[in-house]
Formats: structure tokens, C-alpha cells, sequence
């Protein structure tokens, strides 16, 4: 009933521009809710690690230290612990940001959070070059086609792209390789993406107009979790 | 050979990798030399959307990315928020990611504390801070900024700011700005906010390369212009420079520049990989008919 709710009303407010208050005050709830799901989010971890520690199933440790890190960042955040207050409130002792540098909140995001995920993304590097090492293979012309689109691409977006097609003539300029990247680019990956993107709106509209006419409730859950 | 690369350990492709980036970073560290760059209609058209307004022009800035794309976008927002100061914009942040704030501040203390110090905080720049919801937040403050931001970053109420006089909503910005590494961003921005206000509201976007082909759709009409990963972030950065830069720019601002020559041998790199694994490919089927 909530979702057909918010649903029909989110469309005609978007279609009937009196009803346009409507579609505000459900964006608001949805922003609520949102910020609720953080709390929900946050127990969800804590429920689902606690029962790994306690089960102590394999790599239960780490899960150990993903409760430990959470509840301490959780815990020196929203305390403000370290943080001093803000010179307009002196009077109160958490007026001030939680960012504050040199604070304990700080600290775990500057010399913590910020490495391990840049360190994260990072390896993806090696983890790409090992993959088109071992899975690139030119076996059929859909292979060959995908593995010539690549070399353009790849060299395209460097100064290699460049380097080794400036010596043609303007009349080619299309062959130079940084520009066949841009025309690979706008014509045939934008005709491409689009023709999914639609595919995919009317999926998205259909599937949407059963959840909220309640034909498919299986976003609610089967109720036996 | 052939049976050194049909069984090549995965770890020596680690450490070539490690070396194509790692020398190059060194090489351009100690000499300062880097490869020219030519920029595209898509780096212009960001460009000039931004140099074409005026001085005092209300800008928003949304930056929706993290530390794990802080080494693709971090250049490019530099590159934004710096000519942004150049061209003396009324700058307002915001963030659709939890850790937008933080990228915030880096930028500001990197370009605006450092070599813009005159600048004054409420009244040529703030920060409105992160908001949950993603498309939500897009979707309310795209006619009602003041609804959801009852305070900025600060915590400090939004009418005593003297620069947020005459902000309503995001139709009351002359352009707005995202850097993007993924969900919420650019899509959500064109899907929320372009479309429904077409008239009102102008997006230019700088993006991860994974991303930049899912947004080639949206060009021109709904997003002008697109910085696309850190070549994107480079040609922008040159525009920037060329205009604004003097002879001899900080280092800081030719940081794209720089990262494009890491970029370079990697990708060479990969390429030579596939270019051995297909003909130890075609050897090794040869090979298997003979037999």
C-alpha cells in the first residue's frame, strides 16, 4: 500500500504540475528513509559479523576486526571524541566538526580508510592485466572485432594514440587512432548504450508498474528469513 | 619459451605491472617532463562552460566520489575548483557520498587555501555537506534546496550565509558541476535533474573511465560536456593552464598531465600481454594438430 502510494504519486507529480508538492514531500520521506537505512545498515553488519565470530567460521577474524573498526569509528564520530568546539558555540563541547584534523575521527580516515580503499582500487591494475593475459583470446570474429576496439581504445587514450598516427595526411585524420577512439566512442558505443538503455527503461517500467499495482511482492521478502 | 608462457605465474605479470607504472612515476618525478596533450570538443565544451560565465555566477560543485577514484578525479577536481577561483564564481559544494565532504576539504586546502586566500568562507565559497538519499536528494533540491539543507557543512544556518541569499534551489545555479565515480552521480543528475528542467538547469560532468561510455548517450543535449577518466582531467587541465597557468604552473595543477605517462605504459603493457597470449594461443593449437 506504501509503495503503491509513493509510486503513483511520485508519477503524477511528475506529469501534473499542481501535484508537484506531492512528488516533493515523498522525495523528502524517501531522503528520510535513507538516512534511516544507515542505522539499519549499520546493525545488519554488526548482527551478520557477530554470527560469523560466534560460529567461528572461516575468516571469523576478520570479521572480528570489521565489528572492532566499525563501533570504534562509530564510536569517536559521532562522540566528536577530540574534536574541539566550534569558536561561534564555545558553550558546547560538540559543536565542532567531526572532521576536524587531528582528531581520532580524522586520524582513521586520513591514515586508514583512505589507503586501503585507494590500495583497493589500485590493484585492480594487476588484476586486469592478468585477466586479458589469460582470457583475451582472438577465437572468433566477435573476439577479433572486440580485441581491435580495445587497441584503439587503449592506445587512444594515451599519447601513444598520438605518436604513432600523426604522420597521416589531414585527408585521413579520421585513421589517426585518437580519433578513431572518439568515433568508436560517439558513434558505436552511444548507439549501442542506447539501445540498452531503452531496453532497459521498459523493463524498468514494466517491473515497476507490478510492484506497485502488488502483482510481484517480492521485494517484501518470502517472510521465512 | 612457448611453455614458459603458456604456464606464465601470474606474479610476474603483477611485478611488470608494478614497473610500467612505478618507473614512469619516478622518471616524470625527477625530470618534470611529461607528454603533450590535445584537447578534445568534450574538454572545450566543459571548458567553456564554465569560462563563459561571469564573475560572481553562482556554481555548484557536486562532488560524489571517495579515495578508492581519488587518483583518477582528485586532478580534475582540482582543476574545477581552480578556475572556478579564477574566474571568481561563487563556488557551493556538496556531496552525494559519504566521503564527498572529505574530498571537499582536501580540495579546498589544496587550491583555495593555498593560492586563493582571499576568498572568504559564506561569502565566495561553502560547503553544503553530504545528504543521504542519492537520486532523492537530486530530485528535492532541484526545486527546493532549503527543504533538505537546513544548515551547510558547518552546521551553520543556511540564512545567515550571505552567499546563499537568493539560492533556492538548483535552477538558481548558473551551472552545475559533478565529478563522479559512480551511483549517485552524473547518471542520477541527468535522469533527476537535467531532464525534468532542461531549460533550467546545465550539467557538465567530469567521470571514471568505466563510467564515461554509459554517459556518451546523454551527449550533447543533457550533459555538454564530459571529462572522461584522467585523459579527460588532463586536457581540461591544460585548457586551464594555457589560459590561466603562466609559464611555469604549480605542480599541483599538471597533476592529470602526469598521471597520463603511468597510464601510457600500462596500457602498452596490457596490450603486449594479449598480443603474446594469442600467438601462445595460436602456437599451442598448432601445435595440438600436429599431434
Amino acid at each position: 500500500m506504501i509503495t503503491a502510494l509513493g509510486g503513483f504519486v511520485l508519477i503524477v507529480a511528475y506529469f501534473i504540475p499542481a501535484t508537484q508538492g506531492w512528488g516533493e514531500v515523498a522525495a523528502i520521506w524517501f531522503d528520510i528513509l535513507a538516512a534511516i537505512a544507515f542505522v539499519l545498515g549499520g546493525g545488519n553488519l554488526i548482527k551478520i559479523h557477530l554470527k560469523k565470530v560466534s560460529d567461528r567460521r572461516a575468516g571469523w577474524a576478520y570479521s572480528l576486526i570489521t565489528v572492532f573498526a566499525f563501533l570504534l569509528t562509530l564510536f569517536v564520530g559521532l562522540g566528536k571524541i577530540g574534536v574541539n568546539p566550534n569558536p561561534m558555540y564555545p558553550d558546547f563541547l560538540t559543536s565542532g566538526s567531526y572532521r576536524e584534523i587531528g582528531s581520532p575521527f580524522w586520524w582513521l580516515y586520513e591514515y586508514a580508510f583512505k589507503p586501503l580503499t585507494a590500495t583497493m582500487f589500485a590493484m585492480l591494475a594487476f588484476y586486469i592485466a592478468s585477466a586479458a593475459f589469460r582470457a583475451f583470446r582472438a577465437k572468433n570474429i566477435e573476439a577479433i572485432l572486440l580485441l581491435g576496439t580495445a587497441f584503439i581504445i587503449l592506445l587512444g587514450r594515451t599519447f601513444a594514440g598520438v605518436y604513432l598516427t600523426s604522420w597521416l595526411p589531414d585527408s585521413l585524420s579520421g585513421l589517426r587512432i585518437e580519433n578513431m577512439t572518439i568515433s568508436i566512442m560517439s558513434v558505436l558505443n552511444t548507439a549501442g548504450n542506447r539501445a540498452i538503455m531503452i531496453g532497459i527503461a521498459l523493463g524498468i517500467a514494466s517491473t515497476s508498474l507490478k510492484v506497485l499495482l502488488g502483482v510481484d511482492r517480492s521485494y517484501l521478502g518470502t517472510g521465512e528469513e | 619459451m612457448y611453455e614458459f608462457f603458456k604456464n606464465l605465474d601470474k606474479r610476474w605479470i603483477f611485478l611488470l605491472m608494478f614497473l610500467s607504472v612505478s618507473i614512469p612515476i619516478y622518471i616524470i618525478g625527477k625530470t618534470g617532463k611529461t607528454f603533450p596533450e590535445t584537447p578534445t570538443l568534450l574538454s572545450k565544451a566543459v571548458f567553456n562552460a564554465i569560462d563563459e560565465l561571469e564573475e560572481g555566477d553562482p556554481i555548484l560543485l557536486s562532488f560524489d566520489f571517495d579515495p578508492a577514484s581519488e587518483g583518477e578525479l582528485g586532478p580534475m577536481a582540482t582543476a574545477f575548483v581552480r578556475h572556478c577561483c579564477e574566474k571568481k564564481l561563487k563556488i557551493y559544494f556538496m556531496a552525494l557520498w559519504p566521503v564527498g565532504p572529505q574530498m571537499v576539504d582536501d580540495v579546498i586546502a589544496r587550491v583555495i587555501y593555498s593560492d586563493f586566500p582571499d576568498l572568504v568562507y559564506g561569502e565566495d565559497y561553502m560547503s553544503l555537506g553530504f545528504k543521504p538519499g542519492n537520486e532523492g536528494v537530486i530530485k528535492v533540491i532541484v526545486t527546493d534546496l532549503r527543504e533538505l539543507y537546513t544548515t551547510d557543512d558547518n552546521g551553520t544556518a543556511i540564512d545567515v550565509i550571505p552567499m546563499m541569499k537568493g539560492i533556492h534551489s538548483v535552477q538558481d545555479f548558473e551551472l552545475v558541476v559533478n565529478v563522479s565515480a559512480g551511483y549517485a552521480g552524473t547518471k542520477e543528475w541527468v535522469q533527476y535533474a537535467v531532464t525534468p528542467f532542461k531549460d533550467r538547469i546545465k550539467l557538465v560532468a567530469g567521470c571514471t573511465g568505466v563510467q564515461a561510455p554509459l554517459l556518451y548517450p546523454y551527449i550533447p543535449e543533457q550533459l555538454p560536456g564530459l571529462l572522461g577518466a584522467i585523459k579527460g582531467a588532463a586536457e581540461y587541465e591544460k585548457l586551464v593552464n594555457d589560459k590561466y597557468g603562466g609559464d611555469n604552473p604549480d605542480p599541483k595543477y599538471l597533476e592529470a598531465k602526469r598521471r597520463m605517462g603511468p597510464q601510457l605504459v600500462a596500457h602498452i603493457l596490457i596490450i603486449l600481454l594479449i598480443i603474446i597470449a594469442n600467438i601462445v594461443f595460436f602456437v599451442g593449437k598448432r601445435r595440438e594438430a600436429r599431434s
